[in-house]
């Protein structure tokens, strides 16, 4: 593999082949609590891009001078540090946001994604591919959230983005806003998206 | 009365998994045996409470008289990993065998989201002391009951024939997805 190809993989996998939400199952807290109205999902979303690229960044520059023991606590500091930026971030320029999305803008901190980003990568390659890595990992999560979101506003309030899309008679599915619809929507997509990849495989 | 009240509701109503989605990572993960189900949820209660004792202090007595709220997360995830260090060591100590079903599952309580989310979620409902513990007990013990059922429910799911691709993950969120709509009932409960 020469080297621009392998730059471009460390950036696409992120999105389908190795989709965190989809395919590696992790940050299932965000996707279930979030995806209730598309606008919390793209919060949360521009939330996630933010922390995983700037820790990796960081992660990545003094990866060399942390030492092993210690390796996991100095990730959460740095991930906390940005996190506690983009809560408060938020909290001044967008307080409705802010608390529709009620703690889980801190709980980024111990969200998965981004620890096991550190972990796998970002602790082991330069700069410039841990960049390209968080990228592809936060907009898989992104796209994960925003396919969640949509089906869950469009068949629970029949709108997407607070816009209307189905006509007035579209009876709303309350359950898919409540908790349940969650677990309904992602077990259905996982296992879709599981049902295509084996598909794809085997052609 | 109101400690019955916020006990009941973080054990029923409000339940960390299938109301708040808070700790969905240990609920597909340790759910597939009912005894490393109930070894996980005690761990989880255990440390819950612990976290109500330390954190408060910290958050009223340190962090808000000098205006330093924005040190909530660092410190708050601090205290927890130390916690969650001397849960390992006592647990390794004292029972081989607990020590041995629980396996990886025991350092991932760090990053477990229920704790973190729990101590960040009493500071903002503004709970005293006495409340916040008594919030800590209930939502331990309502995370080891969700845990419990779905552990339940997946030993007879072995035995059931499920499409291919719905195997495992799948069908798991399917059936908490169910059991969700189940613990809606008890929103009634309280008024």
């Amino acid at each position: 593999m020469d080297e621009n190809k392998s730059y471009l993989y460390d950036f696409i996998k992120g999105l389908w082949k190795e989709n965190p939400v989809l395919v590696q199952l992790l940050g299932m807290c965000p996707t279930l609590a979030v995806t209730n109205a598309v606008e919390n999902a793209i919060a949360m979303s521009v939330a996630v891009v933010f922390v995983l690229t700037a820790s990796a960044i960081i992660i990545s520059l003094i990866r060399k001078l942390i030492p092993a023991q210690v390796r996991i606590a100095s990730y959460i500091v740095v991930i906390a540090t940005f996190v506690t930026m983009a809560d408060r971030y938020l909290a001044a320029f967008y307080p409705a946001q802010s608390k529709a999305l009620g703690p889980f803008i801190p709980l980024i901190v111990v969200n998965c994604i981004i620890l096991g980003r550190m972990e796998a990568f970002a602790s082991k390659n330069g700069v410039f591919r841990s960049i390209l890595d968080a990228l592809g990992m936060s907009f898989g999560f992104a796209i994960a959230l925003l396919l969640m979101s949509s089906f869950r506003e469009i068949l629970g309030n029949g709108t997407w983005l607070n816009m209307r899309v189905l006509g007035s008679w579209w009876d709303n599915w309350m359950v898919m806003i409540l908790p349940p619809g969650a677990f309904l929507t992602l077990g259905t997509i996982v296992g879709v998206s599981r049902f295509i990849q084996t598909k794809l495989k085997k052609a | 009365m109101d400690l019955l009240i916020i006990f009941v509701s973080a054990l029923l109503i409000n339940n960390f998994v299938l109301s708040y989605f808070l700790g969905i990572c240990p609920f597909l993960g340790v759910s597939n045996k009912l005894s490393s189900a109930v070894s996980m949820g005690m761990a989880v209660t255990f440390v819950m409470t612990i976290t109500a004792v330390v954190t408060w202090p910290i958050y009223h007595l340190i962090l808000a008289p000098y205006h330093l709220e924005f040190l909530e997360i660092v410190s708050f995830i601090l205290v927890i990993a130390s916690l969650v260090q001397f849960v390992e060591m006592f647990i390794r100590k004292t029972s081989e065998a607990i020590y041995d079903a629980l396996g990886i599952y025991l350092p991932l309580i760090t990053t477990n989201c229920a704790i973190l989310g729990f101590a960040l979620i009493a500071v903002l409902k503004n709970y005293t002391y006495i409340e916040t513990i008594v919030f800590g007990v209930g939502a331990g013990l309502g995370f080891t009951l969700a845990l419990v059922i779905m552990a339940g429910i997946r030993e007879e799911l072995d035995f059931a024939d499920v499409p291919e691709s719905l195997k495992g993950p799948g069908i798991t969120l399917l059936v908490a997805g169910i059991l969700a709509l189940a613990f809606m009932g008890f929103a009634g409960l309280i008024k």
